[in-house]
Order: structure tokens, then C-alpha cells, then sequence
């Protein structure tokens, strides 16, 4: 589905990714692990197209993109839930939930997939025409990723979707990811929750430095006490 | 102070509205491209002169008064166009003295390029039959032209409301006033997006410049004035807001006309000290808010 290779990028002169390989397959969940200042968050936008500075190859569904803009990565199944949440301030939740659709090729469906998100988010359905502003960090969150979700993404990266939320909330998500997974869609998932994120995911890739120094299975991972301890500790 | 009778006044009032529905079209446009793109366009005066001479060009091939009314913001949004794909763009992404800078140099090149075409004396513009004349508006009698600018405002200023809050690119334009990134995430061509906004706020300058031309004549530097007063709204206002445009451009258009009643000398003044006055009360204007279209 996604297969990275050589991706470098910068900030200014700074070289915050070096040579960085990994590849996600149809239908799995890879999790994305690292210090903070590993280069997660840089992979994740370099993947999306938001680094003005990159080199190496990304390839997604057979198509190299790397110097495609990030518009079009969107329209080829690529979906993106920055760590900011970025929703849009000033708009009503459902303005919000429009604007993931709002480019997509067929929008014939939007109310169709209202509905669907609406079912997925209960706690969304109740605040359709409220201020997205006005709702808890939480609800922010599950807002963004159900933004990322209106135009039926293949392959949906989430950067630190926990991040300062409810645990109940946590696990709602968590459930959601799981769901996705088993409905076909392909998850890249940033997470310091570490523990939370090895008993979902498939595989992991932990990013020192700006560079992958660990590749393995989420479980093997989750038993290995050293990297954890030496990559992953924040 | 002497007195005045009341509908008089009242007659005073009106005719600033109307001076004021001028400004409010210019600093829609302004606000439009400065809320969109983060962009002063200085050249927004020069393009109000270019739509007055556009108009007096078609006027003098045979096109009558409602012809280049809709042909003016047209060929104006046009330039637009092509300033934005061509000038401005290249400095996306720079300090934003650059494309200050541009903008202002640009309006030197087209104020010039008029003289040269046009040549330097002011050319009059007859106000179009149909709205010749005055009408009775209750208080007194009212220039009908006037009547009528008053009227086109309004007409774009709903236009505009309805594009912004009914329709699909409106939600494109509230949503990259605030957020042009997620809105590529989200699959959106931004740049095409700034284009046609480029295109409309230059567009809607050209327009006021041919609405104005009946009142005034069009010359060369016509736009000169009329572009420090529309900075002026758009300060007052709140840069970006376009509700702040409306209240602002009337409010001002209004304090003008009164002032050039009771105290003609301090006209031009009264405008700035209305601007001194808000920016102290609220520094960010009346509906200013950073990154905020429409209220
Ligand atoms: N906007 C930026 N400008 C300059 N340097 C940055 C910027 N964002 C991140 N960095 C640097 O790049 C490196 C990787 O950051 P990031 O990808 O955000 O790490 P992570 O998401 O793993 O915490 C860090 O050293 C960080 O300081
Ligand atoms: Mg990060």
C-alpha cells in the first residue's frame, strides 16, 4: 500500500529525517514509535506532502508521489489527522465533517456519508450544529479523525490521536482503529501511548534521530523491554 | 453652529451612504484577498481606475452604460487573474513586504499605462439615462444614480453572503481564511482557490471604479484617494472581515459626507480621526478577529 524509501526532509538546513525506509501493507496497522523530536510527526507530513524540503521515494498504491502536492495524495486514498487536530474554528461541527468531502470526487453522497460518520461517532450525531470549537479536546479529536474519514480513505494516518484525551475516550478510539482495520482500512499510527499501541498495531518501526533503528512485530516489540526502554521512553 | 433642517441632513446622510457603497466595494475586495491570501493589495486603486477607463473604452467602441457594466469587473477580475498566476504567486511563501512591495509598484505601472493610453485629462462619464434625475425618497429629493449605487452594493453584499455561508465554495473560503493547510490535506487546490479570490476582489474593484465614474469622471489617479480612504474601512472594519467591510465602509462613506456639511475642511480628516479612534477603542477594528472572514 505504502512503501517509504530513502525519505529525507529538512527544516531550513536542519536534516530532521535521514534515509528513513519502511513500508505499510493493505489492511495492516503499523505503528510508528520514537522519542519526542524522533521524526515521527516529519515522517508522517513528508508522507502527506507538507514538507517544502524532501528527497528519497513514496511510493503509494503503485504511485510514486513524492513530488506530488498534497491534494493529490488526498484524491489517491491517502488521508491525514495532524497532531494539531486542526479543526477549523468558526465552523459548525457538520461544516467541518463537509470540508472532508469537499474535494472528493463523488460528492453526490455527502449525506450519505453523514449518516455513516454520524452512526461511527454517536457523540457527534448530537452536536451536528454546534460550534466545532466549543467541544472538549476529546470530541475535537474524534471530529478530526471522522473529517479524515468522510471520503472512505485506503490508508489513514493519526498523529498521537491520544494525546491529552479521556481514557474512555481512548479506548473508544482505539476500538474505532480496531474496526477500521477489520473493514479494510489501512491504519499509520503515531502513538506515545506505547503500550496501548503494540496491543493494537501489526508491526512497528521505532525513528531515532531522524532515522528507523528498530523494525518488528507489535508483539515481539511489546516483550522487548530493552528498545522499549532505550527508543521509546519519553 | 448654524442649524440645519432636518431633512437636510437626513439628505446628507443618504449621500453618504452612497459614498460609502463605493468604499464598501472596494474594501470587500480588499479584505476578500487580504483575509484569503495575506495579501495588501496596494494596487487595488489603480485597478478602480482601470475599471473606469475600461468602461470609458467600451463606452467609446458603442457598448452602452449596462454593457460595460458587466463587462468592467470582468476584464478587470481578468487582469486579476493574471496578476495573481503571474506576479503574485511567485512570492507565496516570502516576507510579506514583497508582495506589498509589488502590488505597490504594480499600481504605478497601470496608472502610467492609462495615461499613456487614455492621456492625463480626466474624461467625463454621463450618468446613464434610465438614472438620470432625482427621485423622492421621503426627506427630499435624492440623485437617482445614487439611489441606484446604494442598491448594486447591496445586491453584491448578497451575493457575496450567500456564496460564503450557502454554497460549497463558501465553505472553501471560511475554512481557508482560517486553515489553507488542512484544507490541502483535505484534497483542496489552494492555489486555484486564491486565484479566483484574487480575481474576484479585483474584479469588485473594477466594478466600483465604473459605478463611480458617473459621479466623478475617470482620471488617471482616481484611485488614489479612494485607495487610503478604503484602507481606512477596512482598519476601521477589522482586516479580513468582511461584515466589518459593510458597517465600516457605510460608517465612513457617512462621516465623510457629514463633515463635508457641517465642517468642509475637515472632511478628509474626519475619516482618519474615526480610524484613530476606533484603532484605540479596538485595536483589532469593530469585527476584526485574526484570520476571520464574515463574522
Ligand atoms: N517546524 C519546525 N522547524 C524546525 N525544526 C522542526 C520543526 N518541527 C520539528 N522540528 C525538529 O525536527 C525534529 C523532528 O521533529 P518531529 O518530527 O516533530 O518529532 P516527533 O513528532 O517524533 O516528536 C526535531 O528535532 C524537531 O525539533
Ligand atoms: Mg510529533
Amino acid at each position: 500500500m505504502l512503501e517509504v524509501e530513502g525519505l529525507s526532509a529538512w527544516y531550513g538546513a536542519s536534516h530532521a529525517l535521514q534515509s528513513v525506509a519502511f513500508g505499510v501493507a493493505e489492511g495492516e496497522i503499523l505503528c510508528l514509535l520514537g522519542r519526542n523530536g524522533a521524526g515521527k510527526t516529519t515522517t508522517l507530513k513528508a508522507i502527506m506532502g507538507l514538507m517544502p524540503r524532501r528527497a528519497g521515494s513514496v511510493r503509494f498504491r503503485g504511485e510514486e508521489v513524492l513530488q506530488r502536492p498534497p491534494e493529490a495524495r488526498f484524491h489517491l486514498g491517502l488521508a491525514y489527522v495532524p497532531e494539531e487536530r486542526r479543526i477549523v474554528p468558526g465552523l459548525t461541527v457538520r461544516e467541518n465533517l463537509r470540508l472532508g468531502l469537499i474535494a472528493a470526487r463523488n460528492r453526490q453522497d455527502e449525506a450519505r456519508a453523514l449518516d455513516r460518520i454520524a452512526e461511527t461517532f454517536p457523540r457527534l450525531r448530537e452536536r451536528l450544529d454546534q460550534q466545532a470549537s466549543t467541544m472538549s479536546g476529546g470530541e475535537q479529536q474524534m471530529l478530526a479523525i471522522a473529517r479524515a474519514l468522510m471520503a472512505e480513505p485506503r490508508l489513514l494516518m493519526l498523529d498521537e490521536p491520544s494525546e491529552g484525551i479521556m481514557p474512555v475516550l481512548v479506548d473508544e478510539m482505539f476500538d474505532l482503529f480496531a474496526r477500521l482495520r477489520r473493514d479494510g482500512t489501512t491504519l499509520l499510527l503515531v502513538e506515545q501511548n506505547v503500550e496501548l499501541a503494540l496491543n493494537l498495531a501489526d508491526r512497528a518501526v521505532v525513528l531515532d534521530q531522524g532515522e528507523v533503528v528498530h523494525r518488528a512485530a507489535a508483539a515481539e516489540l511489546l516483550a522487548d523491554a530493552e528498545v522499549q526502554a532505550r527508543y521509546c521512553a519519553v | 453652529m448654524v442649524d440645519y433642517p432636518l431633512d437636510l441632513l437626513a439628505l446628507q446622510v443618504f449621500a453618504g451612504l452612497a459614498l460609502g457603497a463605493v468604499y464598501v466595494l472596494l474594501a470587500l475586495g480588499l479584505s476578500l484577498i487580504f483575509g484569503m491570501l495575506g495579501v495588501v493589495n496596494f494596487a487595488h486603486g489603480a485597478l478602480f481606475a482601470l475599471g473606469a477607463y475600461v468602461g470609458v473604452f467600451l463606452l467609446g467602441t458603442g457598448w452602452n452604460f449596462w454593457a460595460a457594466l458587466v463587462a468592467v469587473p470582468l476584464a478587470v477580475g481578468a487582469a486579476g487573474l493574471l496578476v495573481e498566476r503571474f506576479l503574485v504567486r511567485p512570492l507565496y511563501g516570502r516576507p510579506v513586504d514583497d508582495p506589498l512591495l509589488l502590488t505597490f509598484g504594480l499600481a504605478y505601472v497601470v496608472v502610467e499605462a492609462i495615461r499613456i493610453v487614455f492621456g492625463k485629462q480626466p474624461e467625463p462619464v454621463e450618468t446613464p439615462e434610465l438614472l438620470a434625475g432625482a427621485v423622492f425618497i421621503g426627506v427630499g429629493y435624492f440623485p437617482l444614480y445614487r439611489v441606484f449605487l446604494i442598491g448594486v452594493a447591496a445586491l453584491v453584499v448578497l451575493a457575496l453572503w450567500l456564496l460564503l455561508e450557502r454554497t460549497r465554495w463558501g465553505l472553501i473560503l471560511r475554512a481557508g481564511a482560517r486553515d489553507p493547510t488542512i484544507l490541502r490535506v483535505l484534497g483542496v487546490d489552494v492555489g486555484r482557490v486564491w486565484l479566483l479570490v484574487f480575481g474576484l476582489g479585483t474584479g469588485l474593484a473594477g466594478l466600483a471604479g465604473w459605478l463611480a465614474a458617473p459621479l466623478q469622471g475617470a482620471a488617471p489617479e482616481m484611485g488614489v484617494p479612494v485607495l487610503a480612504e478604503a484602507f481606512v474601512v477596512t482598519v476601521v472594519g477589522g482586516m479580513g472581515s468582511l461584515l466589518g467591510a459593510v458597517v465600516a465602509g457605510l460608517l465612513v462613506g457617512v462621516t465623510y459626507s457629514m463633515t463635508s456639511l457641517l465642517a468642509p475642511e475637515m472632511a478628509k480628516v474626519s475619516i482618519f480621526a474615526l480610524m484613530a479612534v476606533v484603532l484605540l477603542l479596538r485595536p483589532q477594528g469593530l469585527f476584526g478577529r485574526p484570520g476571520g472572514l464574515m463574522a
